[in-house]
């Protein structure tokens, strides 16, 4: 049976040496004059010299505090910034009013916990909030594959509202167990992954919109690791919320995204409150602006989100059909090359069948700590423990597993120098 | 970083598995990557008289628990705090700090550690359970209670 699908044999689409040129840390050497192998793009991804040059246009030329004053500066930075917010919006399918500038995917998520928090407590709120009230009984529903991100926040939220977290487990070889879970309707939230972090799996959005619909439960995706790799329509995704990170995005840190249906985040209680949220302001009370600024308190990140308008248009000019197809060519080939190393267990799906580029594995009596340090001492970096997935890697057994994710701007050489590095590395634990 | 003397220690740990008796046990973790060390303490007196760890950890971690046990059996618990200091003092100095090797025996080799600063956890973490766990045997021992403190997460 061969893994590869059929996108997988067509030619080479990228010119790999142009993009890599785009990013100046490619060129750097570490440890000792070696040249850099990032595989870690799943943490944080390298950012374009177009990404950097627009944010230091942007500060150079027209920065000013957004939606704020009427000089010519202000209208500058406001236009740049709504611009990048209308961008990004159809890069996700999405309309800009439902598009919120967050931190990051953390804060997203946070801000629909919180919310939902705040819509709990049933005081001097309107009627339309009431569908985001939780209390003993109800129940949110995740997944055992989580990324911390979309795990504590919930459990928060269960504790200060007496709702119960449950979970749906997942199979040996990483896939979503669909049958370890029935929703019933009590399950007022249902959130997940897009895309594991750490397994790679894609996880069944369609199945689970319409479970969570079918009991009238909202859906909150985790689109951090799924949005930067392929192309990815919200609005027709079926979800209810989604966050995503600019940082694991060719984009700048400190800036992410929540998406919300229009209908929702207009009668969902905001949760930062401040300057910019407000529609009229009295002594004796508020009443909020529409999202998407209720939900953006404070002067936001502007050159971020500006520099990851810059990312979105460095995608789009890529094609996230070709992206996502030089990704899959280089899964295949960490699959292909790490099943061949005596001794390496994968931990995720074996094949590409819904599967993106997170390539997580242990070596039978090396540490991945251990593997890892011999990878960077070799110029490669990768991520080594529980990435975030620690109940994920409880499930599987281990304490920490070294993880391999790719970019736009990996090419197959260094694929094969992962592979080399995890040879080399049972060679000195003396296990080969 | 890998010195001989680490790989030595890592593959034949000294102290590997959990002992009875014991006056105070401590289980630490590595929140980053989730490696996890049980130490136990016995004292005799003002003598440690024996350590024995659990460790689920990388070489590092591994090899430093049983440095640990070689440099603080037999010492006054003084002694083995002030070993402890010089360790920590060294696996902290990001490699500005010399070791004294009359202090600190084979831990010395661990001073290459010190340069990776993701690492100097890893060798912690044994120590951290061993200061942890001491002080509970002392406190418990002054108390005359004789009781055993466990957990400590």
């Amino acid at each position: 049976m061969t893994i590869l699908a059929p996108s997988v044999l067509d030619p080479e689409p990228l010119d790999t040496a142009a993009i890599r040129a785009d990013f100046p840390i490619l060129s750097r050497t570490v440890r000792d004059g070696r040249p850099l192998v990032y595989l870690d793009s799943g943490a944080t991804a390298q950012r374009p010299r177009q990404v950097l040059d627009a944010e230091r246009a942007f500060l150079e030329q027209h920065n000013a505090a957004v939606h704020r004053g009427a000089h010519q500066l202000a209208e500058e930075a406001t236009d740049a910034y709504e611009s990048a917010r209308a961008r990004i919006a159809t890069f996700v399918g999405a309309d800009p009013y439902e598009v919120v500038f967050t931190k990051n995917a953390t804060e997203g998520i946070n801000l629909v916990a919180y919310a939902f928090s705040n819509a709990s407590i049933r005081t001097a709120l309107g009627p339309e909030s009431a569908r985001f009230a939780l209390g003993p009984g109800d129940e949110i529903v995740v997944t055992e594959l989580e990324h911390h991100a979309n795990l504590v926040p919930w459990q928060e939220l269960c504790r200060r509202t007496g709702a119960v977290l449950r979970w749906y487990g997942v199979t040996d070889d990483g896939r979503l167990d669909l049958d370890s879970l029935e929703l019933s309707r009590r399950t007022k939230v249902v959130a997940f992954a897009h895309q594991s972090n750490v397994l790679g799996t894609v996880l069944p959005v369609a199945e689970l919109v319409s479970r969570a619909r079918a009991v009238g439960a909202l859906t909150v995706l985790d689109a951090c690791q799924s949005v930067p790799h392929q192309q990815v329509n919200l609005t027709a995704s079926g979800v209810d919320f989604a966050a995503f990170s600019g940082h694991k995005m060719l984009g700048p840190s400190g800036v992410g995204v929540l998406w919300g249906r229009g209908e929702l985040l207009a009668a969902m209680p905001p949760f930062l409150t401040g300057g910019s949220m407000i529609e009229l302001v009295r002594m004796e009370g508020t009443t909020y602006a529409p999202p998407p600024q209720r939900f953006e308190a404070g002067v936001p990140m502007t050159s971020q989100a500006v520099g990851l308008g810059a990312a979105v248009d460095y995608l789009n000019g890529i094609g996230m059909d070709a992206v996502a197809a030089h990704e899959r060519a280089l899964t295949a080939a960490a699959l292909d090359g790490l099943r061949s190393v005596p001794g390496v267990r994968l931990v995720g799906p074996a094949d590409l069948e819904s599967r993106g580029g997170a390539v997580s594995f242990v070596v039978d009596g090396v540490h991945a700590h251990d593997v890892g340090q011999v990878l960077d001492d070799r110029g490669l970096a990768v991520r080594v423990g529980h990435h975030c997935a620690w109940p994920l890697h409880r499930r599987f057994g281990v304490a920490a597993t070294v993880r391999a994710t790719f970019a736009v701007y990996n090419t197959p050489e260094e694929v094969a120098a992962l592979v080399d590095g995890v040879h080399a590395a049972r060679e000195f634990f003396g296990v080969s | 970083m890998y010195q001989e003397i680490i790989l030595d220690h890592y593959r034949s740990p000294h102290g590997a598995g959990l002992r009875e008796p014991f006056d105070a046990e401590s289980f630490q973790i590595n929140p980053t990557c989730g490696d996890e060390i049980t130490l136990r303490v016995a004292l005799d007196g003002d003598t440690v008289s024996d350590v024995s760890h659990e460790t689920l950890g990388c070489s590092i971690s591994q090899a430093s628990a049983s440095v640990l046990t070689d440099l603080v059996v037999g010492r006054s618990v003084a002694d083995s705090l002030t070993v402890l200091a010089a360790f920590q003092e060294m696996a902290q100095g990001r490699g500005q700090v010399e070791p004294d090797e009359d202090v600190l025996g084979d831990g010395v080799a661990f001073a290459g550690v010190a340069r990776y600063p993701a690492r100097v956890k890893c060798a912690l973490l044994g120590w951290m359970a061993f200061k942890d766990a001491v002080s509970r045997g002392v406190t418990a021992g002054d108390a005359g209670s004789g009781s055993t403190a466990r957990e400590n997460a």
